[in-house]
């Protein structure tokens, strides 16, 4: 059929749909749909790490290959440093920029190295907004509670409660330096209710937050005259005689050669794994999202949590076929848009963490009641025309511009017709494991934002993520700033190489892969 | 992945999903065939080209692939970004190498007169010549000069508004006669509208000082120290 036959149904059901309430489900069946449906759930997936600091633990077989592939440095490789400084960042997104920015601005010799441009990452495109507890019925504690239970009691409490007290102070640094938050007519900070939270919390700049936050961060970075290495890819760390980090070793994209930066203190900042497309799943995230800083720490020693859990958010566009993986984004949920199955019914409460979503529509796929494209590909209607029903012609353009024109380029006009979409892989849930001033159990080694691990237990409440970079990002660029002064350079050496390697070597057969993977090969073998 | 759906009724059979049509497409001068309708990067992948240089978030939000095409015998020079726009037949395109745009340095907080200041941040910008080639080029449909003038007029709130959409792709400068680079006058407009123009949140401030006052600490000793069954319940409570 025609897709717009097919969105009859929709239309049809609307009105009584709105009436409708769905209730969230019992923890129980909670559970249990999640154990029947999320993909994190599909042991065929996943294996044990063979060695190495997480040895035996379970993670996708796509992530367990690249932590215990080789490195592409030589032994003998030269190691005399092209640059020093007190803190290197490596990573250009939001914890980069904000860690970069902080250690510069406490006085340290900062360099900022990202293997694309300034500011290429996953925070740009972050539509839903930023979970800040400013609201005078909200506490930091309801948000350090609503996390909790998002992450399925497995979040690391000293983290959560730091990221939840650091929260409005993070804001007020983004107002200051410009942000444009959205406002209500008193002048205070406009709050929009996230799933999975019990408070409006959401600070929003219109369906833009993350690429308005960027453009600040980015713009004072250059401003503050902060080194950029730009195109350079971190393809190994560096240990001194006692293990700790001491700098990193990148290959310049534009001309292959081989970089070596001195540094007292390493900030690891660099975001996720979408790209490692695990499962076979489509995703949201950019270009460069392969997970290359855990490879790096993992080799280095340290550990990593919670590494068998990932977001797929519910949202991905299945249809136009350019646009499939790309986010539909989750404010559409908040304000009211509800999902509907091939038979125009609702069948989840819309405003449910990311998992239980997720879950519900892959069970309303698997058994029958989505929709099928001819490429192959299966989804639920998210009812987007149902907004300016609510509360009025123009909502959906007014609030989501970004949505609208991404639509519009392909002719289709989501006020007026409902999105197809299925769960697309977002977020990594874990990552290396770190203490409250982001560092991790390697000294001088720190890592911010989407790379670390633990605060977000087993799944990512909306909104927090773009927090997270913030506030372990400042807290992990004014600690290494901090400790500059009272420190010397330490040695350049892979000692920590050769140890892995020689690990890896007592566990057999090398994979022959080399890692990290800098970018996704996409280029068609042609010929 | 998803299983098939077993109804046949909920397909979605569209012939140009179906199978898709080879069309002739010219890359940076070379001509290949690609599957009609993949977007503008997928084809320079599908031609066998490595793209580090103009590729970022692949989702219309970061700018990187701003790129220059024309459709078959249409003479119009068109902007798009590569990630999201659909090839077709005849169609010839290619990336906008990096330009080098000159971007004033200022520190936000410490203007005393942005308004002022931007004459001489940006002594070009009212030179501008109302040639229009700037809204033409931009791909966010943004009124580009528009905002120029409302910039210079010292109407920053609106510029803010409207460069909201702005994806600092850049496209908007090559084509200026007056050698304004518009995204970055509108984003230095934005961000003193931001950090001198707009009211100060009071609920913000209040809220810091009572997480320094140490308002809420009696309720997280009392959350901190319950045991996991404890807190779980609590947490049950909290709707």
């Amino acid at each position: 059929m025609d897709i717009h036959a097919l969105q009859q149904i929709v239309h049809k059901t609307r009105d009584d749909r709105r009436k409708q309430t769905i209730p969230k489900f019992s923890p129980a069946d909670r559970d249990q749909l999640i154990h029947k449906y999320h993909p994190d759930f599909r042991s065929s997936a996943y294996r044990p790490i063979r060695f190495g600091p997480n040895e035996g633990d379970k993670t996708v077989v796509e992530l367990a290959t690249l932590l215990e592939g080789d490195s592409s440095i030589q032994d003998n490789t030269d190691l005399a440093p092209h640059y020093s400084c007190d803190v290197l960042v490596i990573g250009g997104g939001g914890a980069g920029c904000a860690a970069a920015l902080h250690a510069h601005g406490s006085g340290a010799n900062t360099i900022l190295a990202t293997k694309l441009r300034l500011g290429d990452s996953n925070s740009v495109m972050a539509q839903g907004g930023m979970q800040i507890s400013v609201a005078p019925e909200d506490s930091p504690v309801t948000h350090f509670i609503d996390t909790l239970k998002g992450g399925h009691m497995q979040n690391d409490h000293a983290l959560l409660k730091v990221m939840v007290e650091d929260g409005p102070s993070i804001a007020k640094w983004l107002l200051e330096l410009g942000v444009l938050f959205d406002r209500q007519a008193d002048g205070n900070l406009h709050v929009k209710k996230g799933g999975g939270s019990s408070k409006p919390r959401l600070l929003t700049c219109s369906d833009y937050t993350g690429l308005e936050i960027m453009r600040v961060l980015k713009d004072e970075v250059i401003n503050q005259k902060i080194q950029l290495l730009e195109f350079a890819a971190a393809i190994e760390l560096l240990s001194d005689d006692n293990g700790a980090c001491s700098g990193a070793i990148f290959k310049d994209l534009d001309n292959q050669r081989t970089v070596v930066v001195a540094a007292k203190s390493v900030i690891l900042a660099t975001g996720g794994i979408g790209r490692l497309h695990i499962q076979g799943f489509p995703t949201s995230n950019h270009y460069g999202a392969t997970g290359d800083g855990l490879c790096l720490a993992y080799r280095m020693g340290a550990k990593l949590a919670h590494i068998d859990t990932f977001q797929y958010h519910p949202s991905g566009a299945v249809y136009p076929e350019q646009l499939i993986g790309a986010l539909v984004t989750e404010g559409i949920r908040s304000e009211g848009g509800q999902l509907v199955n091939a038979k125009g019914e609702r069948f989840v409460n819309e405003l449910d963490t990311r998992d239980v979503v997720s879950s519900s529509i892959i069970r309303e796929c698997e058994e029958g009641r989505g929709i099928r494209t001819m490429s192959g590909r299966v989804g639920v209607w998210l009812d987007t025309p149902l907004l300016d029903a609510e509360h009025g012609p123009g909502t959906v353009e007014k609030h989501f511009p970004a949505m609208m024109l991404q639509f519009e380029r392909f002719g289709i006009d989501i006020s007026k017709d409902p999105v197809l979409i299925y769960p697309t892989l977002h977020y990594q849930n874990g990552g290396v494991k770190i203490d409250t001033n982001s560092e991790t159990n390697v000294k001088n080694l720190f890592v911010a934002g989407e790379a670390s691990g633990g605060l977000h237990g087993r799944n990512r409440l909306m909104g927090n993520s773009l927090l997270d970079l913030m506030v372990f990002g400042k807290r992990s660029g004014l600690t290494a700033a901090g400790r500059a002064a009272s420190m010397k350079q330490g040695t350049l050496t892979l000692k920590h190489l050769q140890k892995f390697r020689a690990v890896a070597k007592k566990h057999g057969s090398p994979s022959g892969v080399i890692s990290p993977m800098i970018l996704p090969a996409y280029t068609r073998k042609v010929g | 992945m998803a299983k098939e759906t077993t109804d046949n009724q909920n397909v979605i059979d569209q012939p140009e999903v179906l199978k898709p049509r080879m069309v002739t497409i010219e890359i940076a001068g070379k001509k290949v065939e690609v599957p009609e309708g993949i977007t503008v990067i997928k084809a320079m992948w599908y031609a066998g080209q490595e793209v580090v240089r103009g590729v970022g978030c692949l989702g219309g939000f970061c700018g990187a692939c701003a790129t220059y095409y024309r459709t078959k015998d249409d003479p119009k020079v068109r902007t798009c970004l590569a990630c999201q726009t659909a090839v077709q037949d005849g169609m010839s395109f290619t990336m906008m190498p990096p330009f080098p745009a000159r971007k004033a340095t200022y520190d936000i907080q410490k203007l005393q007169d942005p308004k002022q200041d931007l004459f001489s941040l940006y002594p070009e910008a009212p030179l501008c010549r109302n040639c229009n080639a700037c809204t033409e080029a931009c791909p966010q449909q943004i009124d580009v000069r528009e905002g120029v003038w409302k910039a210079v007029f010292g109407d920053f709130k609106s510029v803010s508004e409207m460069f909201m959409d702005c994806v600092m792709c850049g496209m908007c400068t090559p084509v200026c006669i007056a050698d304004i680079a518009p995204n970055l006058v509108a984003l230095y407009v934005s961000r003193a509208q931001g950090a001198h123009f707009t009211e100060k949140p009071k609920g913000l401030d209040t809220r810091i000082k009572e997480i320094q006052d140490g308002r809420f600490n009696d309720e997280w000793k009392r959350i901190l120290k319950m045991n996991e069954k404890e807190l779980a319940d609590h947490c049950a409570m909290v709707k």
